[in-house]
């Protein structure tokens, strides 16, 4: 209590010394201070515009990361016709018995627009793998100092990294979903409901995503490792999901990881909103398992970012 | 008067350590430091490579956890009151942290957002740092475009956007070349006089600390071993030493010569007296005229001040630049710190 009146004093004193200085001189000294947004999330979206003001004004990289699941999609989607496999086979079957088979393995008779909603979920997570790289990144070249030696809440460093990633991957989808529809996916069930849902998705996934590789990059400095990291991730989530494959053909052991991976929630979700897909939860489970995945990992974050973002 | 201007600046430190320290793994970076610094002044941390000067920085700044000890700055608890402190003061670092993809005047507004600066105040107040630190040609380019003197000048800039009480700066001219030095130094002397700012800088070039500091610490392995003005520092290990040279043949008049008050020291070889003299411009005339009454020629006179470099070494048993000889050591020790620290 003693401690704090003087302070006050002191505070007050050089303010007012500054004022005086000001109407004494005023190219010499600095103009008073400004009142200051103390809320917790100010410097937020300066945060988030940063990063992404890299990526919006490099258009390679956005062309470049466009490119992989353009080539999954024209490679896998199109020369993995499972439709010709039956017809091919040299079974009598009609055109619709061949349809209800393959829309009872990929719940839509078209393969190529099952892998479409998997590329959804691929670009996301591709993206927000990167979202820790560029903490890494930060470290590396010395801004994440920068911005802890301000009083920027360190929650915001980590949300401001979040947000970049899931900006980007709500861009990148829509262009991908563009480029499906104009490479033939199935849009007889398209509502502007679906597509909004379908978005919706995305965020939840990549706010989950992207939180969970952020604190993972929290503590590091070491790109190469992070890269590892990724590797290490990324693949399992995306192969041990329904992206690919539907889970009805997979073994049960594999069943069994497919159903805990919130990738899978997620294309679950966007086949149903977008292909009228029968999917393996209702609407409403996958949406509840998704919300719970982004809120609870970005809590996660935010609580670790003020253990793990200064020593 | 010395210990009356004390008490009067005594008032009011501005920043308070008390037995601070810092342990990475085994190495002890920052083994128990305590020092005040007053409103108003440069102080500075003197010292080698790995001697525990940017740790100090760090702890007080909040970047760093201290293992131990307590410090007070602007008043503010770097513990318990952690973003008060990176409200009140500027942080201008060693290493060049600006965003190589932004415009050095988009870097200093990105700053300001972090300090919850709004942009009404935040653009005009840009615009005066890029010219106080001579950037604004350069303001809207790139920063991958700039040199090391500009980039240097730009977290400079940045350093003071928030208005800083008390600024820190690590290293300031560190890989510099001379003229950007010199360039530095102004703005440094300008924040003190002009703008009445506080400021602690760290650096490991004495003449660097000779020329700007009001008071200096000498830091080697982590502890203080000396505080003072270049000036004290100086004169605690012995006046100026002022060597006279006199026409041949001449008599031994080295007790008349230690007679006059200022002269504490007289040595004579051959024709040479080397004197050690307080305020040694004071008492060279005198000697020299004590010289002339007894009808003696001088032919030479030189005067020496005693260097920090002389001091330092008084201090801490080696040079400064010695300790550099030992890169090994110190690269592994610059190593680890930054390891530690990043």
């Amino acid at each position: 209590m003693d401690k704090t009146e003087p302070e006050k004093e002191t505070l007050s004193d050089s303010t007012e010394e500054k004022q005086k200085q000001a109407t004494e001189s005023k190219e010499k000294s600095f103009r008073t201070p400004p009142k200051v947004d103390r809320k917790p999330w100010h410097g937020l979206w300066a945060l988030t515009n940063r990063d992404l003001r890299k990526w919006y004004t490099n258009p390679i990289q956005l062309v470049v990361s466009l490119i992989q699941p353009i080539v999954w999609l024209g490679l896998f989607g199109k020369a993995l016709n499972f439709g010709s496999f039956i017809a091919g086979s040299g079974s009598q079957l009609s055109i619709a018995q061949q349809n209800a088979i393959l829309t009872s393995f990929f719940g839509t008779p078209s393969y190529f627009s099952f892998l479409a909603c998997g590329m959804l979920a691929f670009i996301v997570l591709f993206t927000s793998a990167f979202s820790g790289m560029s903490v890494v990144f930060d470290r590396r070249f010395g801004f994440m100092n920068k911005a802890l030696s301000t009083p920027v809440a360190r929650g915001s460093i980590v949300m401001g990294k979040i947000l970049q990633s899931v900006g980007r991957s709500l861009v990148q989808a829509a262009i991908i979903l563009v480029i499906a529809v104009l490479l033939g996916m199935e849009i007889t069930h398209f509502s502007i409901q679906g597509v909004a849902g379908t978005f919706v998705v995305i965020f939840l996934m990549g706010i989950g995503l992207s939180a969970l590789f952020t604190m993972l990059a929290l503590r590091s400095a070491d790109w190469q490792t992070q890269m590892a990291i990724i590797n290490l991730i990324n693949l399992p989530l995306l192969f041990a999901s329904n992206a690919l494959f539907p889970t009805k053909i997979m073994p049960p052991w594999l069943q069994d990881v497919v159903k805990v991976n919130p990738v899978s929630y997620a294309n679950d979700a966007t086949r149903q909103l977008l292909l009228g897909a029968t999917g393996m939860n209702s609407l409403w489970v996958d949406f509840a398992v998704l919300i719970g995945f982004a809120v609870i990992l970005s809590t996660v974050g935010i609580i670790l970012s003020w253990k793990l973002l200064s020593k | 008067m010395s210990a009356n201007t004390k008490e009067k600046t005594a008032a009011s430190p501005i920043v308070e350590v008390e037995k601070l320290s810092k342990i990475f793994g085994t190495l002890k970076a920052v083994d128990g430091i305590s020092f005040e610094i007053q409103e108003g002044e440069i102080f500075g941390l003197l010292g080698p490579n790995g001697a525990g000067k940017t740790t100090t920085i760090n702890m007080l700044t909040t970047l760093l956890r201290p293992t131990s000890g307590n410090a007070q700055v602007c008043g503010y608890n770097i513990f318990k009151q952690a973003n008060e402190v990176r409200r009140n003061v500027g942080v201008v670092p060693q290493e060049y942290t600006a965003d190589e993809d932004m415009t050095g005047k988009n870097n200093i507004l990105l700053c300001a957002d972090l300090y919850g600066i709004p942009r009404s105040d935040s653009k005009p107040h840009s615009e005066e740092l890029l010219k106080l630190v001579e950037l604004q040609d350069a303001a809207n380019k790139k920063v991958s475009t700039y040199s090391g003197g500009m980039r240097r000048r730009l977290e400079l800039a940045c350093g003071l956007i928030n208005y800083p009480k008390l600024l820190f700066l690590d290293e300031p001219t560190l890989g510099l070349d001379v003229q950007t030095r010199t360039a530095v130094w102004k703005y440094i002397k300008t924040l003190k006089e002009e703008y009445r700012m506080t400021l602690l800088m760290t650096t490991h070039y004495l003449e660097e600390a000779d020329s700007l500091c009001d008071r200096i610490a000498i830091i080697d392995h982590g502890h203080i071993i000396k505080i003072g003005s270049p000036e004290e520092l100086k004169n605690s290990i012995g006046g100026d030493v002022i060597v006279i040279e006199v026409k041949e043949p001449s008599p031994d008049i080295s007790s008349d010569i230690s007679q006059i008050k200022l002269v504490k020291d007289v040595k004579k070889n051959m024709n040479t007296y080397r004197i050690k003299a307080e305020l040694g411009e004071e008492a060279s005339p005198q000697i020299t005229d004590l010289i002339r009454t007894k009808g003696l020629h001088v032919t030479r006179v030189s005067l020496t001040k005693p260097t920090l470099d002389e001091a330092y070494l008084e201090f801490t048993g080696r040079s400064l630049r010695e300790e550099e000889v030992d890169k090994l050591t110190m690269f592994r020790q610059r190593v680890t710190m930054r390891r530690a620290r990043s």
